[in-house]
């Protein structure tokens, strides 16, 4: 037995060895290595869902709802988990079709990713998130799939909050619209990457993009536990989302409505028109109250993924490209509205405020006559009545001196050139700074600009003027077009005579947007100073405390003083009455509300005429601007000025459809949201 | 042969086995006691990993687990009643009716679960492994061969050796053709174990080394080891390769069992085990649990406890008078050890993936009464020893 006993002893040592041996290991793995296995245990067992918060409301200065959100069932699909099945989710994708009435081809379309060669619908977004395909399902057919999960692997439902534009199509460009964050964005804008929550969206165009961050609020998070499945078992760590701020603007959705359709209305009557827009503007704050393109579209076309031919009906010439909004980005020659900015450039030059001057039927700029409109010539008068019956003459010899006593063919060092400083005092040629991206500058054209352009187009203009234009068949506009490349080509840097008078009555190379028009106008009858609009008034919490005011900062003051800026005015309130616009303007009750204003028409070559009416009221003490302009409307007063009409008929309660006045004065206070979220009107 | 302590007057089969002087007076206490722990937290554990996904009845398999320690501990009572020379008498019956099982299992009476074909269906929910009971009933008869040693000397004889490898080849074959690779390699430890406790000459064990590895070999090389038995063993050696895959067990078994640091996430708590995402946690895996749950701390007193079993089992060998009580003995501490080991490193990253269950903690029917029957064979020794030394 003594062998045997030596053998336990063996196995006793083995024995204790092993239990030593797990023992050591176990202490490895649990004590050393142990937080670093509670990490991974961590990211195995849960998953961070970042509850997106609840976009704030766009309101309206009388806190009537703009864009507001409706609560939409949302199906999405996790195209990661389709990924990974044999079929790719096959399988799936046609039960999903049964039970959402679509085919599995198409939500195929909508769960692609965007790309080279790839047309809409696809997805923008990362292919890591759950992608919506479907925002307005019935309850039923969301208890069909969150009933039946295993059948409907990587498909969720949950309630979203959906953007919803009672207005449909009313100030769509001004709002903008919101779509999924592609991944350039995300990393380009700090802090979006932290709250993104994979099914958020973010603000395109118009106040949805400048206002994002207020209006997004701040998203929570849920840590959830998953079981082996992903299948979530509990919650371990909830961050409630904060809802975003509610935007007021001074924005009033009657007037909006009642300038939308005026405008659609002076379309319909310019056959050949192909667009409009109208601004009105609060004159004392400089605030927006109305602002609208023509064509528009339903910006609920972007909720739950846009179909390619919507989008490309969106982008294409044919419609009117409707995602343009023609009020800060269509530039046009402002036509005789800009002589407000010639007059004030006369009088500032030293011409007599008070002084008579002749009107006659054509001017001599250098060799070439320049004539009045029809070339009718009207005598001796004031510049009142300049205004009023809008005389061309009188600033064609203005310009013409100006531009002589700057040195004409042979510049002084430093031109004066009065009239385009004047215009630019104005805010012409410069962004105004409105709180909407897309806007254009415009342009105000000198000296400076034209050498810019004659250096950047010589070398074409040169080519041209020697092998002409063979391609263009009518031999008079291809003989008409070769003399100007010639011109272009030798002395194109040059700022001619013609140039200054054609600048002197909005014509030529001056571009404006409507806006600006809008807003020189608005420096002009208020008190004189140029603000920066704004749509935005205030930012206040759900709940009504107030965040933020926005108030339109002045940027620059009128280099005219008072007396002339009323004599102006004083001209322009007869128009509507005796002068270009009278005709629009018949029978309007002038004793109840007077409205001044300037008619526009500018030529475009190998176009119909762009129409303005560029308008305030009353006259006495202006709280009003209102501007429309209709593209290849044709006259002024007889395509513009009708739509200020009915704007301000709309405003003042004096249509023929006899509705209330929408609003005979800009909104003073803020709309006061009450903590339960509810508005008092 | 009757115990001095034995009463003549005939008593209740209740009496005798827990009145005063019967058998469970007599039995090793510190070994019961560290079974009796080993059950009781093995009960919790298997709650713990089973409550989430019983979803009809959380407790159901818990309630299961503990009738089928109910039964374990009526077998381990009544094998220790039985005196060893009775055991030795029985041990080629035993062995018959073991095999006759086994070949059943290969019949369609058998049926696969997990891809082991190793289980037969007894009906009501109820089902029996036989490859279980291989293993006391190999022990048993192992110690029965070469228990009578060779004319003066203390190794067996040839004749005895031959039949005695003879048996625990047709043992492993019958189980290697279920496929049972665990089961095999617990065989052939308690074979070799009690080889070299017999006192057989070195060169033997070197012959029957050499038939191992050459009936590995041949294993191996005739493609009878199933596909995901050759990945146990390649993602044992590199886990990464196949996080996924069969990788993904260890690599889950490592994350449980380290999250739990030292003092674990506490009983229900184990966001792990909760998850579920260790297969076969309730059997195989029931150390993770442990692990998470428990911790460290907790981990070491199921190894300890082990501990307790295998040095009690060694200490009743070693005091043994006769050559049979030591051999079946020692065969049953090496299959604990053996068992024990491998179940516990292969969570722990340093053994193979292999289907064993952790002896008296995992879920289990037959395999928790084969288990019982080995303590209740230790204690039948324990109790003879006792009555000789008293």
């Amino acid at each position: 037995m003594n062998r045997m006993r030596t053998r336990f002893v063996v196995l006793h040592v083995l024995v204790l060895s092993l239990l030593a041996v797990l023992s050591v290991r176990l202490w490895q793995v649990q004590v050393v290595r142990g937080p670093e296995f509670v990490a991974v245990a961590t990211e195995t067992r849960t998953r961070d869902v970042v509850v997106p918060a609840i976009r704030g409301q766009i309101l309206d200065s009388a806190g009537r709802p703009l864009v507001r959100n409706r609560t939409g069932l949302v199906v999405s699909i996790d195209r990661t988990r389709l990924d990974r099945m044999p079929d790719a989710g096959d399988a799936v994708l046609k039960k999903l079709a049964a039970v959402l009435g679509s085919t599995p081809e198409s939500l195929r379309e909508r769960i692609r990713s965007c790309g080279p060669g790839v047309a809409r619908p696809c997805w923008t977004g990362s292919r890591y998130q759950p992608i919506p395909v479907d925002d307005a399902v019935t309850t039923r057919e969301a208890l069909q799939i969150l009933e039946r999960q295993e059948d409907f692997p990587g498909v969720t439902a949950e309630v979203q909050a959906v953007r919803d534009y009672p207005g449909k199509t009313h100030a769509a460009q001004v709002l903008g619209y919101l779509q999924p964050v592609t991944q350039q964005e995300l990393e380009r804008r700090q802090g979006l990457k932290a709250s993104y929550s994979g099914v958020d969206l973010v603000g395109r165009d118009g106040l949805e993009e400048i206002y994002d961050q207020a209006l997004r609020g701040k998203s929570g998070l849920r840590r959830v536990q998953v079981d082996r499945m992903g299948k979530v078992i509990g919650v371990e760590q909830q961050v409630a989302p904060i809802t975003g701020d509610t935007l007021i603007t001074s924005i009033d959705a009657k007037v909006q409505a009642i300038v939308e359709k005026a405008l659609e209305g002076a379309m319909q009557r310019s056959p050949q028109a192909d667009g409009a827009a109208g601004v009105v503007l609060d004159v004392r704050t400089g605030r927006v109250i109305a602002m609208a393109s023509m064509p528009t579209y339903d910006p609920s076309v972007w909720i739950g993924g846009i179909s390619e031919n919507e989008y490309q009906r969106l982008l294409s010439d044919k419609s009117g490209r409707p995602l343009v909004s023609r009020a800060i980005k269509g530039t046009f020659a402002p036509g005789s509205t800009f002589k407000v900015t010639s007059v004030s450039a006369m009088v500032k030059d030293g011409y007599p405020l008070n002084g008579t001057y002749d009107c006659p039927g054509a001017f001599m700029v250098g060799s070439r006559p320049f004539h009045n409109f029809r070339g009718i010539g009207l005598g001796p008068m004031n510049l009142h009545t300049a205004l009023v019956k809008s005389c061309d003459t009188i600033f064609y010899r203005a310009a013409y001196e100006m531009w002589l006593r700057d040195g004409g063919m042979k510049p002084k060092p430093k031109p004066k050139d009065p009239m385009a400083a004047m215009s630019r005092a104005y805010g012409f040629g410069k962004l105004t700074g409105i709180d909407i991206p897309g806007e254009s500058p415009g342009r105000i054209p000198d000296r400076y600009w034209k050498k810019n352009l004659w250096a950047a187009t010589r070398a074409t203009n040169c080519i041209r003027a020697k092998k002409g234009y063979p391609e263009v068949k009518d031999g008079n506009r291809a003989a008409f077009l070769k003399q100007l490349a010639y011109e272009n080509c030798l002395e194109g840097f040059q700022w001619r005579a013609g140039d200054a008078a054609n600048f002197s009555i909005g014509q030529g190379d001056v571009l404006v947007t409507p806006l600006q028009l809008a807003n020189a106008y608005a420096a002009l009858v208020g008190d004189g100073k140029v603000r920066s609009p704004r749509i935005a008034w205030a930012l206040v919490r759900p709940d009504g405390t107030k965040v933020k005011e926005i108030v339109p900062p002045v940027i620059g003051k009128l280099p005219i003083d008072e007396t002339t800026r009323a004599y102006i005015k004083n001209a322009l309130s007869q128009v509507p009455s005796d002068g270009t616009a009278a005709g629009a303007f018949g029978g309007w009750p002038m004793n109840l509300v007077s409205i001044g204003g300037k008619t526009g028409t500018a030529e475009v070559y190998g176009k119909a005429d762009t129409a303005w009416f560029a308008s305030f009221a009353p006259t006495t003490k202006p709280r009003f601007v209102v501007v429309v302009m209709v593209s290849q409307g044709g006259m002024g007063g007889s395509a513009a000025a009708p739509a200020v009409r009915e704007i301000y008929e709309g405003m003042f309660g004096f249509g023929k459809d006899h509705a209330p006045a929408a609003l005979t004065e800009p909104a003073k206070r803020l709309p006061v949201i009450k903590p339960d979220g509810t508005v008092n009107r | 042969m009757i115990p001095a302590t034995a009463v003549p007057r005939r008593r209740s089969l209740a009496s005798r086995a827990v009145g005063e002087g019967s058998a469970v007076r007599r039995m090793d206490g510190v070994l019961l006691m560290a079974v009796g722990a080993l059950c009781v937290l093995g009960t919790l554990l298997v709650w713990s990993s089973t409550r989430t996904w019983m979803s009809v009845e959380p407790t159901g398999l818990v309630k299961k687990h503990v009738l089928n320690l109910g039964i374990g501990a009526v077998l381990l009572s009544a094998v220790a009643m039985v005196e060893p020379h009775r055991l030795r008498a029985y041990a080629p019956v035993v062995y018959l009716i073991a095999m006759l099982a086994l070949i059943l299992v290969v019949t369609p009476v058998g049926t696969t679960v997990n891809g082991s074909h190793s289980w037969i269906m007894l009906g009501g929910g109820f089902a029996m492994q036989p490859s279980e009971l291989a293993k006391p009933a190999l022990v048993l008869l192992l110690g029965m061969l070469l228990a009578e040693p060779a004319e003066g000397t203390d190794r067996p004889r040839t004749l005895d050796l031959l039949l005695a490898l003879a048996a625990s080849g047709l043992t492993m074959a019958l189980v290697m053709l279920q496929p049972d690779l665990g089961t095999t390699m617990v065989l052939s430890v308690i074979t070799g174990g009690v080889l070299i406790f017999a006192g057989v000459r070195k060169r033997w064990i070197g012959v029957v080394a050499g038939a191992a590895v050459l009936g590995a070999g041949l294993v191996w090389s005739f493609g009878l080891l199933q596909p995901y038995q050759v990945a146990r063993f390649t993602a044992f050696l590199n886990p990464a390769s196949d996080p996924r895959g069969v990788g993904y067990n260890s690599t889950q078994a490592l994350i449980a069992i380290g999250s739990g640091e030292v003092f674990g996430k506490g009983l229900f708590h184990g966001g792990q085990t909760t998850g579920r995402f260790v297969p076969e946690q309730h059997t195989d895996f029931i150390f993770t649990v442990a692990g998470e749950e428990f911790g460290f701390l907790g981990a070491l007193t199921v190894i300890a406890l082990l501990g307790v079993v295998l040095l009690r089992g060694l200490r009743i060998a070693r005091y043994c008078e006769d050559r049979f009580s030591a051999l079946v003995a020692a065969g049953i501490v090496c299959w604990f050890a053996f068992q024990m080991f491998i179940n516990v490193g292969m969570t722990i990253g340093i053994m193979p993936i292999t289907g064993l269950p952790l002896p008296f903690v995992s879920y289990g029917g037959t395999a928790t009464f084969a288990n019982m029957i080995g303590i209740g064979l230790l204690q039948a020794i324990h109790i003879k020893e006792r009555s000789f030394a008293g």
